[in-house]
């Protein structure tokens, strides 16, 4: 068996889901190539060879790329990839866009974020926001996968040797251009990576109370989410929102401040080890998943919470 | 221009899903069905562009068994103008789905197909992508913003850091996000001149496409609970329980 997984980076660095993707290769077994597609990725390529288990490292690197049109991307991995038997990446905005055109044009079913290898043709993922947990089995000759980073373990960072290889391959279908972008700054760590996420809720009430939560995460090293109710009331931007919909996270801590804890919303971070919810509706069903649950009013809680952290860390 | 609007029939959001005890998959007897969340989202953005001029007819369609009719009807009573239902009893997965999709496409030659992102059901978010590689359109997914400007299409995104705006070429495919706009309710009366408006059957064989699907579901399993744990009395004991007892702090 050999397997392709296409790195997720933002042109500037590697992103950690490609070292969980890479795990849910070797779970897989068989050769593991990594593809670096993108724009001035040398160092990137570098970074990836370095990963535990990475046999070999693809490099396209074109302007092409540069913005991750799914219409350059597809045709590219889908030619890079048909040697192979199968192609992963992870489960992100990007390989959600892409992937799909590569099981089409390779007329293969894709199986989309997969949270367990049972064997080579047959994988575990959540379906019904993950009320319920399927095990498939996959018929293609060429099994095209997106893999739910929470789900495995990363590998090693750092100890691998793979060899980098340059591809010429310009794939530039011409149906697309990029206009531009919004990208949220933030120096706190990628909510999908995160050790500990806080995460506030309509509760929160507007956009300026989320700086009490900011402060409270700065203490903690701790990235901020928020509930899809948040997001649409227009207190935080889109790419903060946990959930079926939203990012999947599965820190140590998961701090939900009211937040009433729907289903599309646990969907997004139930795997956490550690629930803290704080509510003041006891009813509220966030609780029943909480391993701590405070019944108070966030307005008081909060900065409680920051003084009684300060003691302690 | 001529819209193409595709929706699924799916177990109503609100319903709490349940597995059914021998694993085959979740109980769908007497459940409340209803449009997807996101193809709801599709539907009232192409009645939107109807509005503003820039959309001149949309095709609804919907593939699977009889009763997806009602869903349908449902879009007829928003504002679109005519249906197109592709019956058929047999689970349709992602890539048939498309190909189906593709059929309608060639018949109909829409200038914009607009889908929702992902079905609440399968939660697969493939089927758009895969119509646009089959029938070679671009692509704009997970959108919060479409601008159609004569040729193009401008559509923003929501990505994993922020936002992203792609120009692509008409025809196009377009998938939404929750952003996109704000579903309106049917009224009575759409309701009810809804039921005069055009809904073609036809089957899969009449569009020249096979059912083979290439996945096997071989169980369902409900999730592993997680036990509800303890109510703290205060910020402080909290903070010493993370510490002393979770050891998370
Ligand atoms: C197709 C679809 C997809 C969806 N995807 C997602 C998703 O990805 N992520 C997501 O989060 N949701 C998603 N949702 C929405 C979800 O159903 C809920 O509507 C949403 O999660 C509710 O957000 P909330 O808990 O912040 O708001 P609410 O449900 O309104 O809860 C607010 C909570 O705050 C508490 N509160 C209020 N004031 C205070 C105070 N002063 N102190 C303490 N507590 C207080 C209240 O008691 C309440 O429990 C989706 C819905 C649909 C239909």
């Amino acid at each position: 068996m050999s397997i392709l997984v296409i790195a997720e980076h933002d042109n500037s660095s590697l992103k950690q889901a490609t070292l969980n993707v890479v795990a849910a290769a070797k779970a897989i077994g068989g050769d593991i190539d990594v593809l670096v597609a993108g724009e001035n990725v040398g160092a990137i390529a570098e970074a990836a060879a370095k990963a535990e288990g990475v046999n070999k490292v693809l490099v396209a690197d074109n302007a092409a790329y540069g913005h991750f049109l799914a219409e350059n991307l597809g045709e590219l991995v889908a030619e890079v990839g048909k040697g192979y038997s199968h192609i992963l990446t992870s489960a992100g905005t990007t390989g959600k866009d892409f992937m799909p055109r590569v099981a089409a044009l390779l007329d293969v079913a894709q199986v989309s974020d997969i949270i367990r290898v049972e064997s080579a043709d047959t994988f575990v993922r959540p379906i019904y926001a993950g009320n319920a947990i399927a095990t498939v089995k996959a018929s293609d000759s060429i099994k095209v996968i997106t893999v739910r980073p929470t789900g495995f373990d990363p590998v090693a960072a750092e100890g691998g040797s793979a060899s980098v290889e340059q591809l010429d391959v310009v794939k530039d279908a011409g149906l697309s251009s990029f206009v531009g972008e919004e990208k949220a700054k933030s120096d706190r760590p990628d909510l999908a990576s995160a050790g500990v996420v806080i995460s506030g809720g309509r509760g929160m009430q507007n956009g300026d109370n989320f700086k009490m939560l900011e402060q409270v995460a700065d203490l903690m090293g701790a990235a901020v989410g928020a509930s899809r109710a948040a997001v649409d009331a227009g207190f935080v931007p889109n790419d903060m929102q946990v959930g079926q919909t939203g990012k999947i996270v599965a820190p140590q801590l998961y701090v939900a401040v009211g937040i009433s804890g729907a289903i599309q919303h646990l969907a997004g971070m139930s795997d956490s080890k550690v629930i803290v919810a704080i509510n003041k509706d006891e009813e509220a069903p966030i609780f029943q998943v909480a391993d701590y649950g405070l019944v108070a009013d966030l307005f008081e809680a909060i900065p409680q919470f920051e003084e009684e952290l300060k003691k302690v860390l | 221009m001529k819209v193409l609007v595709a929706v699924k029939r799916v177990i109503d959001y609100n319903v709490k899903v349940r597995v059914k005890p021998d694993n085959t998959g979740v109980d769908l007897a007497n459940v409340k069905m209803a449009m997807n969340p996101f193809c709801e989202i599709a539907v009232e953005e192409a009645v939107r562009l109807k509005e503003k001029g820039v959309a001149s007819e949309i095709v609804v369609v919907s593939i699977g068994p009889k009763a997806c009719q009602e869903q349908i009807r449902t879009a007829l009573a928003l504002g679109a103008d005519r249906g197109i239902h592709i019956e058929t009893d047999e689970e349709v997965q992602s890539l048939e789905a498309a190909k189906l999709l593709k059929a309608v496409v060639e018949k109909e030659e829409p200038k914009l197909v607009i889908l929702g992102k992902q079905s609440i059901d399968s939660d697969n978010n493939q089927t758009g992508q895969m119509l646009a590689a089959l029938t070679g359109m671009g692509q704009g997914t997970f959108a919060s913003e479409v601008v159609v400007d004569g040729e193009k299409v401008n559509v923003t995104r929501e990505v994993d850091g922020g936002l992203m705006t792609v120009a692509l070429n008409l025809p196009a495919v377009v998938t939404t996000d929750l952003r996109l706009n704000e579903p309106r309710y049917a009224s009575l009366p759409n309701i009810m001149k809804a039921k005069k408006k055009p809904l073609d059957a036809m089957s899969p064989a009449d569009l020249g496409v096979e059912i083979a699907p290439r996945l096997s579901t071989l169980k369902v399993e409900a999730p592993a609970s997680r036990q509800a744990g303890i109510k703290v009395a205060d910020v402080a004991e909290l903070v010493d329980k993370l510490k002393n007892e979770a050891k998370v702090i």
